[in-house]
């Protein structure tokens, strides 16, 4: 093996690439190159580093010191006198409130105060290399699920470590694997929900994209504990990166032997596809995912039957979330009791929170399950942008609700967010300042789920367009007394009556506004004034047709 | 070994088309390959955002519309680019270059506003470095 004098790694994230990281490798080869230190120097693409906003991002070994929006133009300087004379620069350097300097990584708050299990290998490893995720312990837990567990020794071990399911609901992970290990079938199917839509929500593109062979490791454990031997991983079209990685890890461990027939030797085989989606947020659900896998629209199917007695083709199917899967590889390898260890007693393990908005430092943070939103916008995230209070936290997109100020000491679990009337849902935290108007918030949501609603079921297709109706009117000035009543009514219906969850938690961001910040509908509505001075009350006229802006095909 | 779903049928029909649609012979003949009603190969066009049955311009501008771009002045960056190309969501450029559709989330919140052309993320926008990433894309196509 080659012995390299420095480490640089380079984020190649979808954000940092988004934020012109791809220019400043180019000139940082060039430069390496131009001092012929090409083999002194071992350049690595990671994936996401976390620390998103201050992309592009490079962090340099020995030292691990990490280098922040990095440009083209850096890169000289950076060879020059870092890499040349061991001088780091300084300007680059992360700064404690914009002054003085982190030395490393590790004195970072931002990192130091995360614990990582989920993302435990995104922005250190090459993503594309399967040798280094083996390096890391990588596909250790699958030789030993399969050569020295049975399938029900498995279960038994997730059921025990007490993970839930990380893609919004919370449903132990464990028992839903029983269901379909229980059923006497041929064949049955394991699948991979990586149709991230939450507005918001970043964290599985970022696994996918900085850590794919820890999510088909996780599948193959899952298939392996059901009795299924073939996986299918269904990403959003709008993820590029993360499907051209994902086939890169799936050909890399097919030509391994760990993907394909009889796996290390044993009776154990196991096969994974792609399947793309094609641009609709409703395929997050797990049965109208399973339609879109089989070709068909994706509306949703009623339950029961559960997808675990009979989903794909009609046979027995796990769909579970990227991040639950990638938390399987540890939790088999280090034991339940391990897992357990962290977070509360009820929600065991991690939580990805993909931070956004008015913060800081926003960017992916994982934290144990419980941790306070206090800790995790202010210790973590810097605080709110000077000038500013902060207001809320939006949880769980569209189908969430608001946290506001008085409840930020609230533990974030499964248990504590629904009390506040909103739910974890994957991960998604934006945070809101006093400049946000939460009745704008609301309809900006409501609209979401208007061109999401796939139209199969009424009170989805025409409830949700009544209650955008009414906050219009409510931003445009228009608002009546009664209207915050109707609101209440309707949602309470839509939330009793809509055929999947889409439908069912559309409301919430509604009720939620409504439960937390009342003042500001009463101030629309009786007041005609926007407190946070975002709705334009002369803009739309009475009668006057706002432009729609959905795409028409 | 791989079994295609028409969705990814759809797809590659998609992809070959310089004008990024699925044209209505492809998908009758889609429909007798995979022994789908023409009806209900209509109707998986029509669900999902990303196809169009409808030809469109060379690139595809997904503008992003979530509320961290929302927060973040996205609606700034959205007037620009009508104003650039003078289109609406869902129209083409009269030089056929690019079609400006928008996207629910592109999970980039972090460098809100957000926005891609064909598979190029961009990210941190402001309305006046727009019309230097057109001309750019432009000239990258040409090459």
């Amino acid at each position: 093996m080659k012995i390299y004098r420095i480490h640089a790694l380079i984020c190649a994230g979808a954000q940092c690439l988004a934020a012109g990281g791809n220019g400043f490798e180019e000139a940082l080869k060039n430069e390496l190159k131009k001092h012929n230190i090409e083999e002194e120097v071992c350049v690595v693409e990671t994936g996401c580093m976390g620390a998103c906003q201050l992309g592009p991002l490079l962090v340099v070994y020995p030292e691990g010191i990490m280098y922040t929006n990095v440009e083209a133009k850096d890169a000289k300087e950076i060879v020059e006198e870092h890499f040349l004379k061991g001088r780091p620069i300084k300007r680059l350097m992360w700064k404690k409130e914009g002054k003085e300097e982190f030395p490393g990584l590790k004195d970072i708050p931002f990192f130091a105060k995360q614990t990582k299990i989920v993302l435990r290998n995104c922005g250190l490893i090459n993503p594309e290399d399967i040798n280094e995720y083996i390096a890391r312990n990588g596909y250790k837990a699958l030789a030993k699920a399969i050569v020295e567990m049975k399938p029900q020794d498995v279960i038994d071990v997730v059921k025990e470590s007490g993970l839930r399911g990380r893609g919004g609901a919370g449903f132990p992970t464990g028992l839903k694997w029983s269901f379909a290990a229980n059923q006497d079938s041929e064949e049955k199917y394991m699948i991979c929900n990586a149709d991230e839509g939450d507005p918001g929500a970043y964290m599985d593109r970022s696994v996918l994209e900085g850590d794919p062979h820890s999510v088909i490791e996780g599948m193959m454990i899952a298939g392996y504990a059901i009795g299924a031997n073939r996986g299918y991983i269904y990403v959003r079209a709008e993820y590029p990166l993360a499907v051209r990685r994902l086939e890169t890890a799936i050909k890399q461990a097919k030509q391994a032997g760990l993907l394909g027939k009889n796996i290390l030797g044993t009776n154990f085989s196991f096969d994974i596809e792609l399947r793309m989606g094609a641009g609709a947020f409703v395929c997050g659900e797990e049965t109208a995912l399973i339609n879109s896998i089989e070709g068909k629209r994706g509306e949703p199917r009623k339950k029961p039957p559960f997808p675990a007695i009979s989903g794909l083709f009609g046979k027995p199917t796990i769909i579970n979330n990227v991040e639950t899967l990638a938390n399987l590889s540890v939790i088999i390898d280090k034991g339940a009791k391990f897992f357990k260890q962290f977070g509360t007693e009820k929600s065991p393990g991690t939580k990805v929170f993909a931070l956004a908005g008015k913060v800081n430092i926003s960017g992916l943070v994982e934290v144990p399950m419980g941790t306070s939103l206090r800790k995790i916008v202010f210790d973590i995230g810097g605080g709110i942008p000077e000038g500013h209070t902060f207001k809320g936290a939006l949880t769980g997109g569209p189908s969430g609700g608001v946290i506001p100020m008085e409840f930020i000491d609230t533990p974030m679990d499964y248990e504590s967010l629904p009390a506040l009337g909103t739910i974890m849902g994957s991960g998604g935290l934006i945070i809101m300042d006093e400049t946000s108007c939460m009745v704008d918030v609301a309809k900006f949501f409501l609209k979401f789920v208007v061109d999401e609603s796939c139209g199969k079921c009424v009170p989805c297709r025409e409830g949700t367009k009544q209650m955008l109706k009414i906050l219009e009117r409510i931003t445009s000035g228009r608002g009546q007394k009664e209207d915050i009543d109707r609101l209440e009514k309707m949602g309470k219906l839509i939330k009793l009556t809509a055929l999947c969850a889409l439908g069912q938690t559309a409301p919430n961001p509604v009720l939620s506004t409504i439960k937390y910040f009342k003042e500001e509908y009463l101030a629309h509505i009786i007041d005609k004034k926007c407190p946070a001075g975002i709705c334009q009350f002369s803009a739309l006229k009475e009668g006057g047709k706002k432009h729609e802006a959905k795409v028409t095909h | 070994m791989k079994q295609k779903s028409l969705i990814d049928d759809l797809h590659d029909i998609q992809e070959e088309e310089e004008k990024n649609y699925l044209p209505l012979n492809k998908m009758i003949k889609a429909a007798k390959t995979t022994g789908i009603s023409e009806a209900k190969v209509y109707g998986v066009s029509t669900f999902y955002t990303m196809f169009s049955v409808y030809p469109r311009g060379k690139h595809i501008i997904r503008v992003c519309r979530n509320l961290s771009c929302h927060l973040s002045d996205a609606e700034k960056i959205v007037e620009k680019l009508k104003e650039i190309l003078n289109v609406d969501f869902g129209e083409t450029t009269k030089d056929g270059e690019f079609t400006l559709e928008e996207s629910s989330c592109l999970g980039m919140c972090s460098v809100a506003p957000a926005m891609t052309i064909d598979d190029e993320p961009f990210g941190n926008l402001v309305p006046e470095n727009i019309s230097e990433i057109l001309r750019k894309i432009k000239e990258d196509s040409k090459k």
